[in-house]
């Protein structure tokens, strides 16, 4: 359901505004909560997780200090509390969070008051401007995706196309960091990175072509509805999902997908725009306190946002894994709005886990695989990846026209005898 | 147009005319400043705002595939091509990359009479507005690619191949000599 309906439908005190006042109050409204309910919280947990999954790779503790346990010690109530009792308080409960949770907010908290530094030489205002536009073009991405079922910020007629265009700001965005930086290893790092960017839009484009057009829409809630059946089953569960219909054939394209996707984010082992050894950090290098931590943010709101994309087009979006009738079936009979609030729960909780899984794959990718090389990464995508992706719709193409969708025989009797 | 727009009862009080004219306003604006600026990345830059300008004006002409197709084409392709040949072409560090003025005077005789016969057009098309809702267009698009006018698209994408054979002729052409 389109957001903006919702409200109108919902909240009835709103009926007689004027329409615009809505709109702008929900535009804004529903921009700052997600913004600060769910990019900036999840970009600081996924850095927790990040750092505490390379501490465990490389045998050693991650953020383990800066948490609940040491905030209970420090307060003054508890403090105080402590002393009445003459003994720590609440550490049968510490011992059971994992310290370093609250890092991220400290590191939150010291990028926000560190000074601004602008480089002498650098073009001021392309410096200061960059990490907006960074930003803007990977969170403009969130308004199309389906959280739960049938419930996205806006349901775009167009959505996929949107995302991968609305996201293409990112280009101009990196090479103005590098540009305006005016700095030799910010510039390389800038135009690798935009290079890389342009050059795995084209797999990642024509694999999720492959999904369009078996779905034939490029709505996001649709192409969702669409996975809802499969092999013949009218709801199907996890059968359903594009990845594992035509037996399995579906799984090239989700490959290529989340390979170009790693890529386009500039992950490990696509990591060259920042690679240490070459390139100091890449276009980020002179970029300190809040305007660092928007790049920061960018990356972590992309990763999302590629496992977002990869779970709509190939992995049911919000349906479980299970058939969405027994669900259904368990809410039908309960208060409406009750039903209303453990659907969407349901919905958005399958989504949110399939996405977050995606992160969490880059993160062990990132700690375990070491980096391409510029002119294999290259290669990767122009002389692999694109004709695999290539041949690869055309045969999608040629199931999707003779109608070979593999149905189980049992199913199909089941059909026709219902019929 | 925006007398037109305004003559056929999009009114002053109306926010979406308001956020039209911030559009029309973005891109002119950044237009002008594409030609006016000295540094040639800003001019670059300016070109961003104008291609995103224009795909605000083709979301109020309810054409939602198009506008996306602006921004991907425009700011996705052609922006990025262009500031790689700027960035690439010329010392990379001197920020100081000016455009030269040639022919002031050619140029806007030029220049003017373009805008007098856009401007002639403009004021004598009689503009029919579409009082029917927006309906979503990228089915219908795909359609006409498709049948209608399937030659004409098959014709450019052979054009476009051509091309792409020759840039990577082209590029490839000084590793064998």
């Amino acid at each position: 359901m389109d957001l903006l309906l919702f409200v109108r439908t919902h909240l009835s005190f709103l009926k007689s505004w004027p329409d615009w006042i809505v709109y702008v109050l929900v535009v804004f409204v529903f921009a700052f909560a997600i913004l600060n309910t769910l990019v900036a919280p999840l970009t600081g947990i996924s850095t927790y997780i990040e750092r505490r999954l390379a501490g465990r790779v490389q045998y050693r503790w991650g953020p383990n200090r800066v948490g609940f346990r040491s905030l209970l010690a420090s307060l003054p109530i508890t403090r105080w509390m402590a002393r009445l009792a003459d003994k720590q308080p609440f550490k049968f409960l510490g011992s059971k969070i994992p310290g370093g949770l609250l890092q991220f907010a400290a590191d939150g908290l010291k990028l926000f008051m560190k000074e601004d530094i602008v480089p002498t030489g650098a073009d001021k205002m392309m410096f200061k401007l960059s990490p907006y536009i960074v930003l803007a073009g990977s969170f403009a991405a969130f308004a199309v995706f389906p959280v739960s079922h049938g419930c996205s910020a806006t349901n775009l007629n167009i959505g996929i196309f949107y995302v991968i265009a609305i996201s293409s700001l990112v280009v101009p965005g990196i090479l103005m960091a590098g540009w305006g930086s005016a700095n030799k290893w910010s510039l390389f790092g800038g135009m690798r990175s935009a290079a890389q960017i342009v050059s795995y839009e084209i797999p990642v484009g024509i694999a999720l072509l492959t999904t369009v057009m078996l779905a034939g829409t490029m709505n996001m809630n649709e192409i969702v509805t669409a996975q809802r059946s499969g092999y013949g089953i009218e709801s199907a569960g996890a059968l359903g999902w594009f990845a594992f219909r035509y037996g399995g054939l579906m799984l090239i394209p989700f490959l290529i997908y989340f390979i170009g996707g790693c890529a386009e984010v500039n992950r490990t082992p696509f990591d060259l725009p920042e690679a240490e050894s070459e390139l100091v950090s890449g276009y980020h290098t002179e970029y300190s306190g809040f305007r660092w931590s928007f790049f920061f943010m960018a990356e972590y709101s992309n990763m999302f946002a590629v496992g977002a994309i990869a779970t709509t087009m190939f992995l049911g979006g919000p349906l479980p894994p299970y058939p969405v009738q027994w669900t259904e079936a368990l809410f039908a009979g309960m208060n409406p709005n009750l039903a209303l609030i453990l659907r969407f729960t349901e919905g958005f909780a399958w989504f949110f886990a399939k996405s977050y899984f995606f992160v969490l794959v880059m993160i062990h990718m990132r700690w375990t695989l070491p980096r391409y090389r510029v002119d294999q990464l290259m290669g990767l995508c122009y002389k692999v990846l694109i004709p695999i992706a290539l041949t690869w719709f055309v045969i999608m193409c040629g199931v999707k026209m003779f109608r070979m969708e593999t149905t189980l025989p049992r199913a199909t009797a089941a059909v026709e005898a219902h019929r | 147009m925006i007398l037109t727009l305004a003559a056929a009862g999009s009114s002053w009080a109306d926010p979406a005319f308001w956020v039209f004219l911030a559009f029309a306003a973005m891109t002119v604006g950044s237009a002008v400043l594409v030609a006016a600026t000295r540094n040639i990345v800003y001019s670059a830059y300016a070109l961003l705002l104008t291609f995103f300008g224009v795909a605000g004006l083709y979301v109020f002409l309810d054409a939602d595939f198009i506008a996306a197709a602006q921004v991907l084409v425009y700011i996705g392709g052609i922006l990025v091509l262009i500031l790689f040949g700027v960035m690439l072409t010329n010392r990379i560090h001197d920020i100081h990359l000016s455009n030269e003025t040639t022919h002031p005077v050619t140029g806007a005789i030029i220049a003017g009479a373009v805008f007098l016969v856009l401007a002639y057009v403009a004021l004598r098309t009689d503009w029919e507005l579409d009082p029917r809702p927006a309906v979503p267009t990228s089915q219908e698009i795909g359609k006409a690619f498709m049948g209608k006018y399937l030659l004409a698209f098959e014709a450019a994408s052979v054009l476009l191949l051509a091309a792409l054979i020759g840039a990577a002729y082209l590029a490839r052409r000084g590793e064998k000599e």
